[in-house]
This record gives C-alpha cells, structure tokens and sequence, in this order.
C-alpha cells in the first residue's frame, strides 16, 4: 500500500514539475500556451507543426478542429488566440468584427473520394461534378460519364452523394468551384459553409465522409485531401479550365496559386486558369486581430502567436506540407504574409520590428 | 446547532437543482425567441424548410420532430421483445436466483457503455449488413439508427420493469395458482395487470432516454433535412440537427436550433411526467 502511495506522488510530483517547468525560450520569454479553434481540413497538418514548433520555441498549442465558421465564431467572442479557416471572411464578416488579418499557412485540395467496386481511375469534369450533386446525373454508368472515362467499366448502379451535415470550409471551397463551374449550380444551389444537397446523405466533418464513403459501395463524397490519402480511399482526377486531367498532387496544388494573389492574400484560387493545376485547390488561413490586446491577454502571448505564425511561413514548416499531403504556399504566400504580420501592434505598438 | 447546520446545507443543495433547470428553461426561452418570433410559433413546428440561402432563410422543426418521433416510436418497437423477456425471467421465472442476478448485472451492463460505443458499431457492423441485406442501399437511415437506439434503451425498460414484476404480491399469484391456473395464465390475467402501469411507466423513460439520443443516432440517421419518406429513408433528430450544426451557427440558424433544443426539452418532460404519474398510480394500488 505504501508502495503505491509513494508512486502516486512521485507521478504527481513529476506532472506538477512537468507543468511548471516554464522553460524560457530562445527570446528570454516564458512559455505560453496559444489556444485556437476552427478547421478540420488542415488538422493534420497542425497537428504535426504545433508539435515541432513546441520543441523548437517551447510554446504548447491546442487547437480545436471545430470547423471553420466554429472558429471564426471563438474568435468573434474573443476566447481563442487564432482561428483556422478554409474560407476567408467576406467584406461584411470583417466589418462585424475588430480588424483581422490572414495568413495563409498551407494549401490543400478537395478531393473526390469514391467508393466503385474494380474502378481505379475516375475522371470527371466541374459540371459532371454539379450534376452529380444536384442529382441530374443519378447513375454511375451514365452517358456522360462514359465520355469521359473511356474504357473503364462504371456500373450500372445509383450514385450516393455524400456530403457534410456541418456547416464546412470544405464545403464552401468545393461549392465555390461548382459555383464557377456551373451555372445551373450557382443558379440552384449557390457556394457557402452550409448548401442544401438535394439528395444522397450527411457526414460530421472530413473524417465522417471520409469514413461513409470507405464503407459505402456506389458512393462519391468531398473530402480534404489529407482524409482521402489517409484512409486510403480512391479519388478522382479533375477536368480543369485548360481542359487537362488533373490529379491531386503538392505540384498541381501548388499550380493553382500561381496567380495574382491580393495584398491581404484573401483569395480563391478554385477552378485556376494555370497549366497543370488542381481545380478545388485552397488556401487554408489563419486568422488574429491585428490588435493583439483583447481579453486581458498578455504581450507575452501575442509575440508566442507571432512566432507560431512566423515558424508556419518558414521553411522548415512548409517542407512538412507536403509530408502530409498538403503543398507549400508560394514565395509571394509568404512574403505578403510575413509583411502583413508586421502590422500586428500590442497597444498600438507594432510587435515586430 | 449542528441540525441547523445540516438544514442550511440541505436547503442549499435542494436548491441548486431547480436553480439550474430555471436556469436552463430561462436561455433557452431567451434565445429561441427570435427564430419564433421571425417565423411564429406553430409556422416553426409545421415547416419542414430549412434552407441557408442567405437573405431567404427558412428553418422549419416538423422533418427533425417526425425523425426523432420516428426513431422513438420504431426503437421501442424493437426494444420490447427483448426487454420484456428479460424483466418477466429476472422478475419472475427465475426471481432471486444467482442466474437472473448475472442477467440483470449484464442488462444493466449495457447502460454504462458510451454512446459513442454503439455509434462505431452500428457503423461499422449493423450498417455493412443492412446494406449487404439490400434494405437500404445507403445503408443510413432511421432504421439503422432505431435498431441500435432499441439495444441501448433495453437496460432502462428491463431492469424498471422486472422491479415491477417482483412486487407483484404472492398472495394473489398464489391464489391464481390454487385456483388450478398455469404459469402463463398467472403472468398473462395477475401479473401484468397488476404490474401493468408500472411496466408502461418504465417504456416511457426509457422513451425519454432515446429521444434525447444524439451522438449515436448523427453517426447512423444519415443527417440529411428532409421529413423521412419510409422507414429505410434518411433523415435528421433534432438531437442530431443541433450536434450537426450548432458549432457553425449564428443568428436565426442559432436561435432555430435553440428553438429546437427548446421543443426537445418539453417533448421529454412531458414524456417524463407522464412516466412518473403512472409509477406513482403502480405504488398506490
């Protein structure tokens, strides 16, 4: 019995000296710990980035996959450090809230997972896509779809559209490329977080989709691409504006931002006119306040939220992007972000010199 | 001195309780005032809209009340030639003995595995069979979701009833036996009238365990925002809607969900009452 009593407290002792070790980091701060809310699409890449940028700085992160208009929500009220976002605020989101800025930390892509017995390469086009979705198009042997899959044998059996009950990031990049697409998309159904499907079933999250889909014979659903690679779900290679057939890859991802991006690089970049580029290609961001001084939080914490921001655009961080099955954001990513950065001010005063 | 110490901390803690739900009823009246003053009261419940279209916003509650009605009703249907098996060998064929003690204990087993538990395995396991049985071809929908949801209530309704059916008085048990009477005669014309509303009382709250019923039923319904056409169709609860969609939801889509929250809450105390009005007229006779 005492013998158990005395290990209970070594363990106690050992978490309590854990906890309060405070290691200082490089700059002569103590540690913090940042708290943010918000995507699920890009989890597994913070996952793996938060962990590094501990043993580098020292800071812990949590972060909560929420989804991104959840984040968004905890950053309106004020409780979270950063949200993460697959979707930038619109004007009018903004002008709700103190000023933000974006960072773009990775890109991603929203792949098309399907789930068809002896079919391993699936091409389809925006409007195949739309009409699918829609429910114009409500068998996998289709004319429409033989056209463009010649040689492959698609069976004679009824589509399964799989899509997300919550409201998603990924759900606005996917109907934001429909919208583009298809006009009788844009007309119907429109490009937003939550879109009424008119047929097929709801999944919670990328993981949920990703799991019906793996289960579900005839199916096909959007998921962020981390989720298709991971569960190792065949996906579909995409018609893009130059008419090539396109698969997900960090390249082709990377291609579609090869644009113009805006100074507070909100953009999107779905249905790119870039050779070689991924159509549902995205940006994923993170958002703070440009004043860094709101709920009682510390200076302290603010510059720990820059140097996580600063370590996301470094090149150490990006090269684990496409580890994960994400791709690097571009130079010109990079450079608006980190000069955006700079106008990150604790009381008025800018934090980075 | 030392009573009226207890009394103050008795009063305290009797308190909380009534505060707390005050409380709850008082936010979600508040909150889901909007969405009933936009759309009205009875306009709320007989809509089955519910489209984002942004400018255009509809949010109707009938689809998530016909699928939680739905789930509950079917869920019972199927829980009741299990449960009642259970309660009539643990109250009465097999009462007091070491076998029914392990059966109950098992039973009752089955009310402390988390919800999420049964979720993953009607997923993964009932789903692939519907499908494979070609009842559905999604293989989601309210009736996968009843299935589990009937597994689940069976320890409420079971281990409740069979409490019933041993307080069944033997003299009138031993009376019927006299008189030359079988032992299904005795369950059939003593028992269940005697333990009759006692039994009922027991299917009620385990109703109000499966209405309430969120994480399973949004992993099986199928999630989709439409009154459901057939039993193998899906559909939406409205425990389902709200975890579907309350991380994302702001201004009227906030409130409709509150509202539906609200609605939930009154469809389970009522059902709760109910359940304890007749336990209450099972004591006295």
């Amino acid at each position: 019995m005492k013998k158990i009593f005395s290990s209970v407290m070594t363990l106690i002792l050992a978490i309590v000296a854990v906890s309060c070790g405070g290691n200082a980091t490089s700059e002569g701060r103590k540690a913090q710990e940042l708290s943010g809310a918000g995507a699920t699409f890009p989890l597994p890449f913070y996952n793996v980035v938060f962990e590094e940028f501990a043993q580098v700085n020292g800071d812990a992160v949590a972060y909560g996959g929420i989804g991104s208009g959840g984040g968004v929500r905890n950053l309106r009220d004020k409780i979270v450090d950063f949200a993460g976002s697959d979707a930038f605020l619109s004007d009018k989101e903004m002008s709700d809230m103190n000023a933000v800025i974006h960072v773009p930390t990775c890109m991603g892509a929203v792949v098309l997972a399907y789930n068809l017995d002896g079919v391993n390469n699936l091409n389809l086009s925006g409007d195949l896509i739309a009409d699918i979705f829609a429910g114009n198009i409500k068998m996998w042997n289709d004319e429409r779809l033989a056209a463009l899959n010649p040689g492959v044998e698609l069976p004679a059996e009824a589509i399964i559209p799989v899509f997300r009950s919550d409201g998603s990031g990924t759900t606005f990049v996917f109907t934001d490329y429909l919208t583009k697409v298809s006009p009788m998309w844009k007309e119907k159904f429109g490009a937003g977080k939550s879109v009424n499907f008119p047929s097929g079933q709801a999944a919670k999250g990328n993981p949920g989709v990703a799991g019906v889909v793996k289960q579900t014979k005839n199916s096909i659903g959007y998921v962020g691409s981390e989720y298709a690679f991971a569960q190792k779900i065949a996906y579909a290679k995409i018609q893009n504006q130059r008419g090539e057939i396109v698969e997900p890859t960090a390249a082709s991802i990377s291609a579609a931002a090869s644009g113009e991006i805006p100074a507070d690089t909100r953009c999107s970049i779905t249905n790119s006119d870039a050779a070689g580029a991924y159509p549902i290609s995205t940006f994923t961001w993170m958002i703070i306040y440009k004043e860094q001084n709101y709920s009682d939080r510390s200076k302290e914490q603010a510059v720990a939220t820059l140097d996580l921001l600063q370590y996301i655009l470094s090149d150490d961080a990006q090269k684990i992007t496409s580890e994960v099955h994400y791709a690097p954001l571009p130079e010109k990513a990079k450079e608006l972000s980190l000069k955006n950065l700079k106008t990150v001010t604790f009381d008025g005063t800018a934090i980075l010199q | 001195m030392n009573d009226k110490i207890y009394r103050v901390i008795l009063f305290i803690a009797a308190l909380i309780v009534p505060t707390v739900c005050g409380g709850v009823i008082y936010a979600l009246v508040t909150d889901a005032y909007d969405a009933f003053e936009y759309f009205g009261f009875f306009k709320f419940l007989t809509s089955s809209e519910w489209s984002y279209t942004e400018g255009a916003e509809q949010y109707g509650a009938l689809p998530f009340i016909t699928g939680t009605l739905m789930t509950t009703l079917l869920a019972l249907v199927f829980c009741i030639p299990f449960s009642l098996p259970v309660a009539l060998f643990v109250g009465e064929y097999f009462k007091g003995t070491k076998i029914a003690a392990v059966l109950s204990t098992v039973t009752d087993l089955l009310a402390g595995i988390p919800s999420i538990i049964y979720g993953l395995w009607g997923f993964y396991t009932l789903r692939p069979i519907i499908m494979a049985l070609d009842i559905s071809e999604q293989g989601s929908g309210i009736l996968t979701a009843s299935l589990v949801l009937a597994i689940m209530i069976i320890p409420y309704a079971a281990s409740l009833s069979a409490e019933f059916i041993k307080m069944v008085p033997n003299d009138l048990k031993e009376g019927a036996y006299s008189l030359g009477a079988t032992r299904a005669e005795v369950i059939r014309k003593v028992v269940f009238p005697v333990a009759g509303s006692g039994i009922f009382s027991s299917y009620v709250l385990a109703i109000g365990r499966a209405l309430g019923e969120t994480m399973t039923v949004t992993m099986l319904i199928g999630n989709t925002n439409n009154i459901p056409d057939s039993i193998t169709s899906t559909g939406n609860s409205m425990a389902s809607i709200i975890a579907n969609q309350f991380g994302e939801a702001d201004g009227l889509r906030l409130s409709s969900l509150i509202a539906i929250g609200l609605i939930l809450f009154l469809i389970t105390a009522a059902i709760n009452m109910v359940g304890k009005i007749m336990i209450k007229r099972a004591r006295i006779s």
